[in-house]
């Protein structure tokens, strides 16, 4: 709320350097992103060099150990299972927070979104240890191996749950009441208030949440890792195992040496592509509320 | 008597109903089962011998203690270096810069993104920042300084709050005053922003723990007790990891090491919205 | 909870004749051509004004017309909104207000503001009064302690707190809050008092004892008060100053002696609005 500039306190030693020591802080803060950025791309250069962007995509297979670098399977695997979460979790997200605003008495609305809330803070390692002992078996009972693109679609959907349900929980709670009252007055019933005034209202605020729930999914390494067994290779039905990119760093970056570790890196760029891509779109969309 | 009757005659109401009901009930069902699962297998196994023991036979007998002293070093670092930079630029952000000025605008998009950055291309970086380039290696070194890069986003922006919750009279009624910016801060600003502050360095902790993905090639493997930061150190997440993925027969310990995580969490968890609860309180009945 | 400040009784008011005279005319604050921007849209514009010293002048007026922005130029509070612009010139004894280089600490000490909702910091009593000193260098806890004692004593607040002075500022009544925030402005010996609408947000009976306080700060203290009561207006203040709102932007009517203002307006506008007529 204060500028700096304008504020003539240079007879206050003091103020002077709080100044400068806060804006040093900031400036480090706000350098990592780049920092990041430029590691990912000097890490990634001798791949980049070597290998060349087109052979990430049209190499037959991924064999670093042979210099085949085909990136595509693991592409393809990120998306399935994201789409796939997305596909469920945006539903059941956003039904969620419409129960906690206007289906459920207020002694169950507030548990319901401290259980929520629990839910976002659990560990991905947690889910994805669960997912393997319990969830696995029970997919391989109905159609071995077990470790599939399904399994990795359920747990990622029960990770970004919250994600989505807490932002769609704040958009409803944004909705301006005299909009509810008008309906309430026209003798709207309820599905059709939410479905024709709540959701337009919120629209932007949902929008939002998707995105950051797709951003999570894409960023998942963990879960996904422990569930979805690993073998890269584009699935031809939702039983198969899968690999993702994040997946493919947390296995080999422990013994990939030379272009092979640039390789993962290149990867890890293209994860940050999509992820910067994601947070400006979420700013487009929020900006278009703001002076729309 | 008019929901009756717009019910009984449009069965979309039925419909919806339903669904938005039933999906409350599968979440919840789902988070019970997940929670009671790990309860039920985790609960026997868990013991003092259990949390201070070292790990045996790869962890599949023994305990978690050696390893929960790395994880508590890993979070010391974390906190050290990303407090005093994140208390830093939240007050840089909420009072020394206006809204429109470029400094703070590229600072905040660029925490925003930050904030986005899946966790495994942090471990990706913290392996060639802090292991590679500045040498540190494997070690709770460069784990913590990971996952300092991690948390800043989420200590910010609710440092940020907890600024912004601070009622502007204050600031007005000082410099009315003639009181230095310094001093208001120090002695107004800082302890009226102490519940944002707190709930920040909570759920900060609370990501910290909970992480895996960064830590794998940043802090390492080994599950020797540490004997200085440079040590690699094996994080509680990591030895959930290892043991449900590369050990076989190692479930038993594996469902009692995630019991002790997930417990931790909660009550972070817990604290966290306790204090928010309570900061707010404070900030009502005081002013 | 927190005693009932004594009352004072059915307060017998100076009509404005027996009203003792401030002292001869002696400006200490000038104000040639001031006008402010919000963002490039005018607050207020081209007021030219001086104040007499140890005189309380009243700046009346409808709301947002300029005159808390006004009194905010001149201990440039100004400088802590972004986007805000003064143009024009303000001197204070000989010390040219807005001028770059200035030490806004040393201004913002020689001048003290109260503001319209009591704004005690959330300290204890004590603290609330002896903070501001001690940044202000002050050092001797004996001197201190005579400080708070004669201030609180200034504004009547000693007898009802002195007992309790290490309990927090903000479980005192309304009125009782607002005494100590003039108080707090009074430990730093100002030489001008800026008040905007003290007593506005303050029941009718704290109301009355912050008014009787104002004009007993009269020939120590210079004050600037806002004050949409008209009647408070004259029942307190030696000088009187009409802002209204012309073209979009604030502008200083008729200012003068309250008498004249108030009995014998020059100014249409302002014989429209004394009388109730308008704004």
């Amino acid at each position: 709320m204060t500028s700096l500039r304008s504020n003539t306190l240079s007879r206050w030693p003091t103020d002077e350097l709080l100044c400068w020591v806060l804006r040093g802080t900031a400036t480090i803060a706000g350098t990592i992103v780049l920092l990041i950025v430029v590691f990912l791309i000097v890490e990634a250069l001798p791949a980049l060099y070597h290998v060349g962007l087109p052979r990430f995509f049209t190499d037959p297979s991924w064999h670093p150990a042979d210099g085949l670098y085909n990136l595509t399977p693991m592409l393809w695997g990120t998306l399935f299972a994201m789409t796939g979460s997305v596909l469920i979790a945006t539903p059941l997200g956003i039904l969620s927070a419409v129960f906690c605003h206007y289906y459920a008495p207020p002694t169950l609305a507030r548990p319901y979104r401290r259980l929520i809330e629990l839910l976002a803070g659990i560990p991905s390692v947690v889910y994805g240890f669960w997912g393997l002992v319990v969830l696995v078996p029970l997919i391989a009972e109905i159609q071995p191996p077990g470790p599939s693109l399904l399994a990795g679609i359920l747990i990622l959907t029960i990770m970004i749950l919250p994600t989505i349900t807490l932002m769609a929980d704040a958009s409803l709670a944004n909705v301006p009441q005299q909009y509810l009252r008008g309906a309430a007055a026209l003798g709207l019933p309820r599905w059709a208030t939410i479905q024709s005034v709540v959701f337009p209202a919120a629209k932007s605020g949902l929008c939002t949440g998707v995105i950051l729930e797709t951003g999570r999914a894409i960023g998942e390494t963990m879960a996904i890792l422990m569930v979805c067994g690993n073998v890269v290779q584009i699935p031809s039905s939702i039983f198969d195992p899968i690999r993702t990119l994040t997946a493919n760093i947390a296995l080999e970056m422990a013994y990939a040496l030379g272009d092979h570790r640039a390789a993962l890196f290149v990867s890890g760029l293209v994860l940050m592509a999509m992820i910067v891509a994601l947070v400006l779109a979420a700013e487009w969309i929020s900006r278009g509320r703001v002076y729309g | 008597m008019a929901e009756t009757l717009s019910r009984s005659q449009n069965p979309r109401e039925w419909l919806a109903f339903a669904l938005v009901w039933g999906s409350a009930a599968l979440v919840t069902a789902t988070f019970c089962w997940l929670l009671g699962d790990i309860v039920w297998h985790g609960l026997s196994h868990v013991s003092w011998t259990f949390l201070t023991a070292p790990p045996e036979n790869a962890g599949r007998r023994g305990g978690i203690g050696p390893i929960l002293v790395s994880t508590s070093l890993i979070l010391g670092v974390c906190l050290a270096v990303s407090l005093p930079i994140g208390i830093g630029t939240a007050v840089l952000l909420a009072e020394f810069t206006s809204d429109q000025s470029l400094f703070g605008r590229m600072t905040r998009r660029s925490l925003d993104v930050l904030a986005g950055v899946p966790s495994i291309v942090f471990g990706l970086f913290g392996n060639a920042f802090f292991c590679k380039t500045l040498g540190l290696g494997f070690s709770i070194l460069s784990g913590g300084l990971t996952l300092a890069c991690m948390v800043l986003p989420i200590l910010i922006r609710s440092t940020e709050e907890g600024f912004r919750a601070v009622p502007a009279s204050y600031r007005l009624s000082a410099a009315a005053l003639g009181l230095s910016r310094t001093t208001t801060l120090v002695h107004l600003l800082l302890p009226a922003a102490v519940p944002g502050l707190l709930v920040g360095l909570v759920l900060g902790v609370g990501r910290a723990i909970a992480e895996t993905a960064a830590l794998i090639f940043t802090s390492g493997y080994v599950d020797r007790m540490p004997e200085s930061l440079l040590d690699s150190g094996r994080a509680l997440s990591i030895h959930i990891f290892d043991l449900s993925m590369n050990v076989s027969g190692g479930d038993a310990n594996a469902y009692a090491s995630t019991l002790v995580l997930v417990i931790m969490l909660l009550a972070i968890n817990g604290t966290a919205s306790w204090l928010a609860t309570y900061g707010l309180h404070r900030k009502v009945v005081t002013v | 909870m927190t005693p009932v400040e004594p009352i004072t009784g059915p307060r017998v008011r100076h009509p404005l004749e027996e009203r003792p005279a401030c002292p001869a005319s002696q400006p200490i604050v000038e104000v040639d051509r001031l006008s402010l921007y919000y963002g490039g849209k005018p607050a207020f514009q081209d007021v030219t004004l001086s104040i007499n010293k140890g005189c309380i002048t009243a700046l009346v007026g409808p709301s947002g017309c300029g005159k808390t922005s006004f009194l905010t130029c001149l201990n440039r509070l100004t400088d802590l909104i972004a986007g805000c612009r003064v143009s024009g010139r303000i001197t204070i004894d000989a010390l040219d207000v807005l001028a770059p280089g200035i030490n806004v600490i040393q201004l913002r000490r020689r001048i003290g503001m109260i503001f319209q909702k009591p704004n005690p910091f959330p300290l204890t009593i004590r603290r609330n009064l002896e903070f501001p000193l001690r940044e202000h260098g002050l050092r001797g806890r004996e001197q201190i302690a005579r400080i708070i004692e004669t201030t609180l004593r200034d504004v009547g607040l000693w007898d009802e707190v002195k007992d309790r002075l290490d309990s927090p500022a903000l479980a005192l009544s309304g009125g009782q809050q607002q005494r100590l925030c003039i108080a707090r402005a009074l430990a730093l010996l100002p030489e001008v008092l800026l008040m905007d609408e003290p007593c506005s947000a303050l029941d009718p009976l704290s109301s009355g004892v912050v008014e009787d306080l104002i004009v007993g700060l009269r020939e120590r203290y210079t004050v600037l008060i806002v004050t949409h009561n008209l009647a408070q207006a004259r029942r307190i203040a030696d000088y009187a100053a009409l802002f209204w709102v012309q073209n979009g932007a604030g502008r200083l009517i008729e200012t003068g002696a309250a008498k004249q203002i108030f009995e014998e307006p020059r100014d249409p506008l302002t014989a429209a609005y004394v009388s109730g007529m308008r704004g």
